[in-house]
């Protein structure tokens, strides 16, 4: 399926993808990740390819510069740039093209430097080999593209090597090793999904400005379908390794043809809290685009339900956890042998009531993790108190502790991290069952049956290993083996941050369920605002170890109080889109 | 760095202390009596050997012993061998020679392994790879003497390339056999850890993305993949060296090259307790000098480690 971008036979297209097929040589054969696409885009122009992992939008990127990963190779079609073939050229010949014509910006800015070599070194050697300048001009090629890219300090910080830059200074140095030359495109694979919203936005309006400036047109590769759709002009939408709908992003966001495009818009949180916001005052004027196959997805109107739900039921008893003055130094060993004290957590307190959600806001760094730890008693504060259910853990030991942690479990994030992959799913989760000795053997597996039926996993599961699973049926396996233990909290610690946009939905929407069900009090801790308007109830945002603004979700939406809170809200990607609501 | 050093140095004392310390309490706790077992079978003056024992500090605690021996030690006073030589002086006789037979099979080890290792690593699962696979795991499964006769048979007999043992003086040419065999298990090991290496940091993001700034192979290869990828080799490399510093005992008796292995095994098998004492106790000098050299090292092939203290 092809729908051609533009019609303007006068420009000539800069890149042209005719029936593109990749495939991964494996045991069992050739396996496809690229089937016959077709994708053009015109000087200047940016455009997103938009998909979820696994949707070939990455190798696409890579197939064009001929970069694919080990037995990936082009099976068929063409790739022509300005009208040359680039699958026909040889590796002298791609060369040529890699960097001088065609930059790329990849995804994880911590991995894509080499550790050993500094900033300067990495970045002359691509204007060296680029032939962009000689001799000493090579350096102060280096230090302009640093500044452009929005090092301000480039000149004195060339020497150092990568470990001593932040993720979003180290995605600027790779921005300006992609722009270096002056190329007349730039292939951007997920440019800024490892980095806060806030980084992300300012390094993208950047980008943004960088490409304007020099004519460099923009191949934009992102699973988040707001940003695509605020970055670029034209969207691709690729699934399972074609392009299922193409056209103006405009167009594609206010009316979705393709079912699977239609999915993607309902369950993009960024979407649906900007939906929320613009459809404040009728809810029920939300059916326009639910779209009728997507349902049971839309986060939309699982927000209107869990508003309408919070309402009617008034809280009974007393706060689930309730924190007070809560405060975690840490000694720091500084270079020159001083030691000093770093406040992680600084004076936080917050409340939540039994049965709600109450949402942990903040960018990397801010404390958010800490203050989890500090519940669970992984760490012990250094001020302040905690109380779970009427019971101050400070002092908690032994058997009481093991208690605590009966009524309060986590989930991280990582699915693939937090699973052991030599355990069957079935003991994964039996395992808090068997050390707070619940049951028998017969019990045990009863009660996993229950679980795995509860997260919505077919029981035949049980007996499977991780790495058979998906990233989503991971985090449902982490999510059943927290509530093994029948506990009444649950302590969400970015639970949701690393899944694709679709599954990601799925698990807000089990959370959601379950909390109805089992009446569990969530601790979800974020950077994600978006995700943050479906799922709680309350939110604090924290800002360097203190909470700056505390308030009911519709209260922090509509109303931030503080710059940062509005400054987090502005960062969340299509937050400025119009949409047809 | 200097602060680095210093801490480093002073991590070593303990361990000097340590082990020599314990090689002085196994000698001590040797059966039979070194002063008697000097008489052999004559009835040994009793006035002779009180005035031995003194002389040696034997009549002294062993506390007391092992202090005054390393006191000795810190005067650069490593004590006599039983035939009235300074164990110093036979120290600065053989190891030269050692040295030299290590440094040789130190160079052909690094630049074969690496470059072997390299090779296969970049041509993963091609002919290449496999044979080297291949002959790495023969070498490996092999005991180090049987290398050792089949090379001195195939080159000293058969070929006549090489003389079969090391002649007097121990010149260059006469160590190169030895050398090659002594750096052949080494070498195996090599191989197999600079593929690993190099196929995991070729699969590593910023070689793509070096790549994709329009660097060819030849420019990626060594400066991208190879440094990075030199890191564990280095560990394995170090570790090595020291093992080689401090002798051979077997290669070095096969080859009869006159070298700090072959002498300590001389000593062991007469039952020279001082010799052999002062013989580990340098071993174990430079084993630390070599590791805290190799530390330093790092620092120079990762950043990473430099300026983290």
């Amino acid at each position: 399926m092809s729908v051609p971008l533009s019609t303007s036979a006068a420009v000539k297209p800069l890149l042209e993808i005719k029936n593109l097929q990749v495939g991964f040589q494996t045991q069992n054969g050739l396996v496809p990740a690229v089937n016959g696409i077709d994708i053009t885009l015109m000087p200047g122009q940016t455009l997103a390819i938009v998909g979820e992992s696994g949707s070939g939008k990455s190798t696409t990127a890579h197939a064009i510069i001929n970069l694919l990963p080990g037995s990936g190779r082009i099976t068929g079609g063409e790739v022509l740039f300005e009208g040359r073939d680039l699958t026909q050229l040889n590796e002298k010949q791609l060369e040529e093209v890699r960097g001088r014509m065609i930059g790329f910006v990849p995804q994880d800015p911590m991995a894509n430097l080499n550790p050993v070599w500094s900033i300067g070194f990495q970045v002359e050697e691509a204007i060296r080999a680029n032939g962009i300048a000689t001799g000493k001009e090579v350096k102060q090629h280096a230090i302009r593209v640093l500044k452009e890219a929005g090092l301000a300090d480039a000149d004195k910080r060339l020497r150092q090597f990568p470990h001593q830059f932040s993720g979003g200074m180290r995605q600027r140095v790779l921005i300006g090793m992609g722009l270096s030359s002056r190329p007349k495109l730039l292939i951007a694979d997920e440019p800024t999904s490892a980095l806060d919203v806030t980084v992300q936005r300012v390094i993208l309006d950047h980008l943004a400005t960088l490409t304007r400036e020099i004519g460099t047109a923009v191949l934009f590769i992102t699973h988040d379908l707001g940003l695509a759709a605020e970055r670029a002009e034209q969207l691709v939408v690729m699934y399972k390794g074609k392009v299922v709908e193409s056209g103006p992003s405009r167009e594609i966001l206010e009316n979705p043809m393709h079912p699977y495009t239609q999915r993607l818009v309902a369950a993009a949180p960024s979407l649906a809290s900007r939906r929320i916001q613009s459809s404040q005052k009728n809810l029920t004027d939300l059916g326009y685009s639910a779209p009728r196959a997507a349902e049971g997805l839309d986060l939309v109107e699982a927000a209107a339900a869990r508003a309408g739900k919070q309402a009617a039921t008034p809280v009974a008893g007393g706060p689930a956890i309730k924190v007070d003055g809560l405060t975690k130094v840490y000694r720091i060993r500084g270079a020159k042998r001083d030691a000093r004290d770093f406040k992680a957590v600084d004076d936080v307190s917050f409340t939540v009531e039994r049965g709600t959600t109450m949402a942990l806001v903040g960018e990397s760094g801010s404390g958010k993790s800490t203050v989890a730890k500090l519940l669970l008693r992984l760490e012990d504060a250094s001020e302040g108190t905690i109380t779970i259910g009427g019971r101050d853990t400070a002092t908690l030991r032994g058997r009481a502790l093991l208690d605590l942690r009966r009524t309060m479990q986590p989930v991280f994030q990582d699915p693939y991290g937090s699973l052991d992959p030599l355990r069957n799913i079935g003991n994964t989760i039996a395992e808090p069952l068997q050390v707070h000795r619940v049951g028998d053997r017969a019990s045990r597996r009863a009660r996993v049956d229950e679980l795995l039926d509860q997260v919505a996993l077919p029981s035949a599961l049980a007996t499977r290993y991780p790495n058979e699973l998906s990233g989503g049926q991971r985090q449902r396996v982490a999510i059943a083996r927290a509530l093994a233990l029948k506990p009444e909290i649950v302590i969400l610690d970015e639970a949701v941050s690393a899944l694709d946009v679709l599954v990601q939905a799925q698990i807000l929407r089990l959370l959601a369920d379950l909390q109805a069900e089992l009446g569990l009090t969530y601790l979800f801790i974020t950077h994600d605002l978006a995700v943050v308007r479906v799922i709680a109830d309350h939110v604090c945002v924290m800002q360097r170890g203190k909470i700056v603004e505390s308030s009911t979700v519709d209260k922090v939406f509509d109303n931030p109080q503080q710059d940062y809170t509005r400054e987090l809200l502005n960062a969340i990607p299509g937050a400025n889109l119009k949409l047809g609501v | 760095m200097t602060g680095y050093i210093f801490r480093r140095i002073l991590q070593a004392i303990p361990v000097f202390m340590g082990t020599t310390f314990l090689i002085y309490f196994m000698v001590f706790a040797m059966p039979g009596d070194p002063i008697v077992a000097l008489f052999g079978d004559k009835t040994p003056n009793p006035a002779v050997v009180a005035q031995l024992r003194a002389q040696y500090h034997l009549d002294q605690p062993f506390i007391v012993q092992y202090l005054i021996y390393l006191g000795g030690i810190f005067r650069g006073d490593f004590g006599l061998s039983f035939s009235g030589e300074p164990v110093t002086a036979i120290l600065a006789r053989t190891f030269p020679v050692t040295a030299r037979l290590a440094i040789l099979a130190l160079l052909f080890e690094t630049f074969f392994g690496i470059l072997v290792g390299l090779i296969s690593g970049l041509r993963k699962g091609k002919l290449f790879d496999a044979s080297s696979l291949a002959v790495s795991l023969v070498l490996i499964s092999l005991p180090i003497f049987v290398i050792a006769f089949v090379g001195q048979y195939v080159f000293g007999v058969w070929l006549g390339w090489a003389r079969t043992t090391v002649g007097s003086g121990a010149p260059l040419q006469d160590l190169i056999l030895p050398a090659l065999v002594l750096a052949s298990v080494s070498f195996a090991q090599i191989v197999r850890l600079t593929r690993a290496s190099v196929i995991e940091t070729s699969g590593l993001d910023f070689v793509r993305t070096a790549y994709s700034k329009g660097l060819s192979s030849r420019r990626v290869i060594p400066v991208h993949i190879l440094r990075n990828s030199l890191i564990p080799v280095v560990t394995y490399l170090a570790t090595d060296f020291g093992v080689l510093l401090v002798g051979a005992t077997i290669t070095e008796g096969i080859f009869n090259v006159p070298g700090v292995g072959n002498t300590l095994y001389q000593a062991i098998i007469r039952g020279e307790g001082p010799t052999v004492v002062s013989f580990v106790t340098v071993m174990v000098l430079i084993y630390l000098v070599v590791n805290i050299l190799v530390d330093l090292f790092y620092g120079l092939l990762d950043p990473r480690i430099r300026y983290v203290k």
